[in-house]
């Protein structure tokens, strides 16, 4: 009964549509500039699933539209339809074959998640404090120096960010970076990224934490390393008491990790 | 004067809550006072003057109100009030404002009270969208747009959403499966009058001092455990609408269960009944989880309790998973109803049997049974175990199943069928299946873990819901109310006007939420009052278009009002449908059905020669012998 449906056109169809939404959507660049290693691969991730998409969605247009176009009554009809309950064929079919998409999409992400926090053994350390509605930022690795509204980071080399929220959740996005992790009152949140583009950007708070959660942001400045050593080493502040507290007493987020998907 | 307060009602109603709430503040003055604290000192956030009123004084509305009468009567030993049934059914307008006991007036009591609600988050959506229209801060400050976009969110949610599917299955359900009311018709009226409650909290924080609730409908501890007192309306709110929720939940499992009409197997159910069903069971097991959540915030909040305090010993993050258990399956709660009305729709408007009906009824279970374990892929950047992300990402992912076997299934069934577009609802059927497509395309990408990294909380996030809730779920809304329009109401709906509010409405989402996808990935973050100037051309078109989809909306509450009033009248089967709920009078008669129809076929036996699905009164001799259930695969 199916042979009477036109199955080699509507497929041609259904890759034709593909094709040109697929042309569209890959022509434009989705999350704006990419800064860090992790950008290009979660684009590339982010790419693939529009092609998939973009043949799911084609796939059911046409089905859709050409049952419209070929199958709609005729004024005055009330006949009714075939009595056809099922194809037990095309009902496995449609459920495997998606399963499979999706199981290929699970491991993909898996791998670009295991790719961009794969742990550098020269990664700079850098401590995040947040509190309503500021940031502030410290540098262990170089006697604790402390900066407000703006950090530093140098270019090509990984950075270790380790969180600390002093009241509510806040959120560190920087979105040229790909990167985000919740500040959580009470535990050591991480996040990873190696920087590889010189420039500045923003980081903005994407956790709601009160009525200045708008204009929570601060400076992101990616510069070559010989200029961070100078930047860091004008720095004269300390990390304030308070700060220093939170981060001997904040506990980590992963005391296990049974399946080693690399750090939080 | 003294029969009135002698009558349950409203003046008794009114008097129980006085009396009530002034109970609630004595309880709080004496337990103060005997404890040796200052009898006023109001903590910082605590107000425990307020809150204990705001429990006990809808509860003594509700025993006011004549709720509890007959079980209070037969619990003192008095004689309890048989049911003479003289209330079922509504004369007049009026009689929707009484207790009532009747599953089709509880319905339309369910519809219009949520369809209220609607229209008032609808209108602070569009205040949150002038607001957005421009950058920087024009028509509410900071703290008042945080009001206004948790406000909306938990309007539609709670008393918009859930509900309305409990009130337009609370309607046809019984019908549809041949039974004379729901099993346990007080508990129904219990669970109705808990509603407006709920809502009437929602909408009564904003006279809190410190504004209404403002830490989003998430409500994440420890913002909402240090904000002001209207995030407590917020707590007790939720547990009237949870339980009225749950309480519908049970209702329904029983009824299904019980009083199916003789020979309506499990497999002859229409998908309505068996999407109820699987929304029952979710609706049973998780809603005790939010419940619980927003008690312990609230517990918190009063008590000084230190469940998500840090400082206190409490887990900050453990608040997200025990909210998240409730609130991933919350989202299959709103939208598993919506999925039997398309087929319902569907089915009838294409003239074909539902393709592949058994795999259909068991996607539904395979939904109910995946949501329990999805949870966490709300959490991907928040802090909790990282070893917790891959397995909810594969369970999140392969969600994705079930949800594609009913897209390609509902697409099967208009193959070789009649299809009649004439009808509102199937216009709303057939675009709910591309809007929803986009929906779940969009879910699967935020389901992967790298990709949900950067676009959570942002803008992404916002259009993705509104995709599956607005063109997910109020799409099916809007087609169920359609569809059974002529059967509650006795009359017929205008299809001009509909259509109007039809394409209207395809147009306003996809110009108001397609556009939230870009600015989102491009770095607009969400719940912001303020955003940077690179986003304002694309704010203000999403602005436009949002008011735009709100003026559409005025059109199908014109259409339903004048329709409803003076509509031409409805025969009984105006779509020629099978199920049982067409093959009786519109409106029903008072109980339903004078004999239980048998029921002798399944529910989408179009095209079949032949073929009954129920049998009525009356109709006996006409056919021979039962047929046997042909649900099979052909």
């Amino acid at each position: 009964m199916y042979g009477r449906l036109p199955i080699a056109k509507m497929l041609a169809a259904t890759v034709a549509l593909t094709a040109a939404i697929s042309a569209v959507m890959l022509s434009i660049n989705w999350d704006g500039e990419a800064a860090s290693t992790a950008a290009p691969k979660i684009d590339d991730l982010l790419n693939v699933m529009i092609v998939l998409s973009a043949f799911v969605f084609s796939l059911v247009m046409v089905m859709l539209f050409y049952a419209l176009w070929k199958f709609k009554a005729k004024p005055g009809d009330e006949s009714d339809g075939e009595p056809i309950h099922g194809n037990t064929r095309l009902e496995v079919a449609w459920t495997l074959i998606p399963t499979i998409i999706v199981l290929f999409g699970a491991g993909y992400s898996w791998s670009v998640l295991n790719d961009i926090e794969e742990p550098a053994s020269n990664a700079l350390t850098v401590d995040v404090f947040s509190q309503q509605y500021a940031w502030s930022f410290g540098y262990p690795g170089k006697g604790n120096a402390y900066v407000q509204g703006e950090f530093h980071v140098p270019v090509n080399r990984q950075v270790q960010f380790k969180m600390h929220s002093q009241d509510v959740i806040h959120s560190f996005w920087v979105p040229e970076w790909r990167i985000k992790k919740d500040n959580v009152p009470g535990i050591t949140t991480t996040a990873t990224v190696t920087p590889d583009k010189v420039g500045t950007y923003q980081l903005i708070c994407t956790e709601l934490c009160g009525f200045g959660h708008a204009s929570m942001r601060a400076k992101v400045v990616v510069e070559r390393p010989a200029d961070f050593r100078k930047w860091v080493a004008g720095l004269t502040e300390k990390v304030p008491a308070p700060y220093m507290e939170s981060i001997r007493q904040d506990t980590e987020t992963n005391p296990v990790e049974p399946l080693g998907t690399g750090g939080a | 004067m003294v029969a009135a307060i002698k009558q349950p009602g409203w003046i008794r109603g009114l008097l129980g809550t006085i009396l009530a709430a002034a109970f609630g503040v004595g309880l709080v003055v004496v337990l103060r006072d005997i404890s040796g604290l200052p009898i006023w000192q109001t903590e910082q956030t605590g107000y425990p003057h307020v809150v204990v009123p705001l429990i006990t004084g809808p509860l003594g509305f509700l025993a006011g109100f004549g709720c509890f009468d007959y079980w209070l009567r037969w619990a003192a030993g008095m004689p309890t009030i048989p049911d003479d049934h003289s209330q079922h059914g509504a004369k007049s307008w009026k009689d929707y404002f009484r207790f009532n006991t009747d599953h089709k007036v509880i319905g339309i009591q369910y519809i219009c009270t949520t369809f209220f609600f609607f229209f008032v988050g609808g209108l602070m959506a569009m205040l949150i969208r002038a607001e957005l229209a421009q950058p920087g801060t024009q028509i509410v400050d900071a703290a008042t747009y945080n009001s206004l976009f948790s406000t909306h969110a938990v309007l539609m949610i709670f008393v918009f959403v859930i509900p309305v599917f409990a009130g337009i299955a609370n309607y046809v359900l019984p019908l549809m499966i041949g039974a004379p009311d729901m099993a346990f018709p007080r508990l129904n009226a219990l669970s109705f009058w808990m509603l407006p409650l709920a809502g009437l909290l929602f909408i009564g924080s904003f006279l809190a001092p410190g504004g209404a609730f403002d830490a989003g409908w998430t409500g994440y501890a420890p913002l909402s455990t240090g904000a002001p007192l209207g995030q407590s309306f917020f707590n007790l709110g939720v547990q009237f609408a949870g339980a009225s929720s749950i309480a519908t939940a049970l209702n329904f499992l029983v009824t299904i269960i019980t009083m199916r009409a003789p020979g309506m197997t499990f497999w002859r159910m229409p998908l309505l009944v068996w999407a109820n069903l699987s929304t029952s069971l979710l609706v049973v097991a998780a809603t005790p989880f939010i419940a619980g959540a927003q008690f312990m915030v609230l517990l918190d909040r009063v008590l000084h309790t230190q469940f998500f305090q840090f400082a206190g010993g409490g887990d900050v993050i453990s608040y997200q998973h025990i909210f998240w258990f409730y609130s991933h399956p919350a989202v299959y709660i709103m939208m598993l109803p919506g999925f039997g009305i398309i087929s319902e729709v569907i089915s009838t408007h294409a003239r074909k049997p539902i393709f592949g009906y058994r795999l259909m009824a068991l996607a539904l279970i395979g939904i109910v049974v995946l949501s329990y374990s999805v949870w966490a892929h709300h959490m991907f950047v928040a802090g909790m175990f990282s070893w917790l992300r891959v397995p909810m990402m594969i369970t999140t992912l392969l969600i994705a199943v079930p949800t594609g076997i009913k897209i390609f299934s509902w697409l099967g069934t208009l193959y070789f069928g009649k299809i009649h577009t004439y009808s509102t609802a199937m216009l709303f059927a057939l675009a709910f299946i591309v809007t929803f497509t986009i929906g779940g395309i969009s879910g699967v990408m935020l389901g992967m873990v790298p990709i949900d990294i950067h676009v959570s909380d942002t803008y992404f996030i916002v259009a993705h819901i509104h995709f599956v809730l607005f063109g997910g779920s109020v799409f099916t809304i809007f087609a169920g109310i359609y569809h059974w329009f002529p059967k509650i109401t006795g009359r017929m709906y205008d299809e001009k006007l509909g259509r109007v509010h039809f394409w209207g409405t395809l147009v306003g989402t996809w110009g108001t939420f397609i556009p939230m996808h870009w600015i989102g990935m491009d770095g607009m973050p969400r719940r912001v009052a303020d955003y940077a100037t690179q986003f304002g051309d694309w704010n203000l078109l999403i602005s436009i278009c949002a008011f735009f989809l709100g003026a559409c909306q005025l059109v199908f509450l014109y259409n339903m009002v004048v329709s409803w009033r003076f509509g031409p009248r409805a025969v009984a089967n105006p779509w020629r449908a099978n199920s049982i709920e067409w093959q009786v009078s519109s409106p029903p008669p008072i109980f339903n059905f004078d004999e239980i129809p048998r029921v002798v076929g399944g529910p989408y036996e179009y095209g079949v020669p032949g073929a009954r699905h129920a049998i009525m009164a009356g109709e006996g001799a006409e056919v021979a012998k039962p047929e046997p259930a042909v649900v099979g695969q052909t």
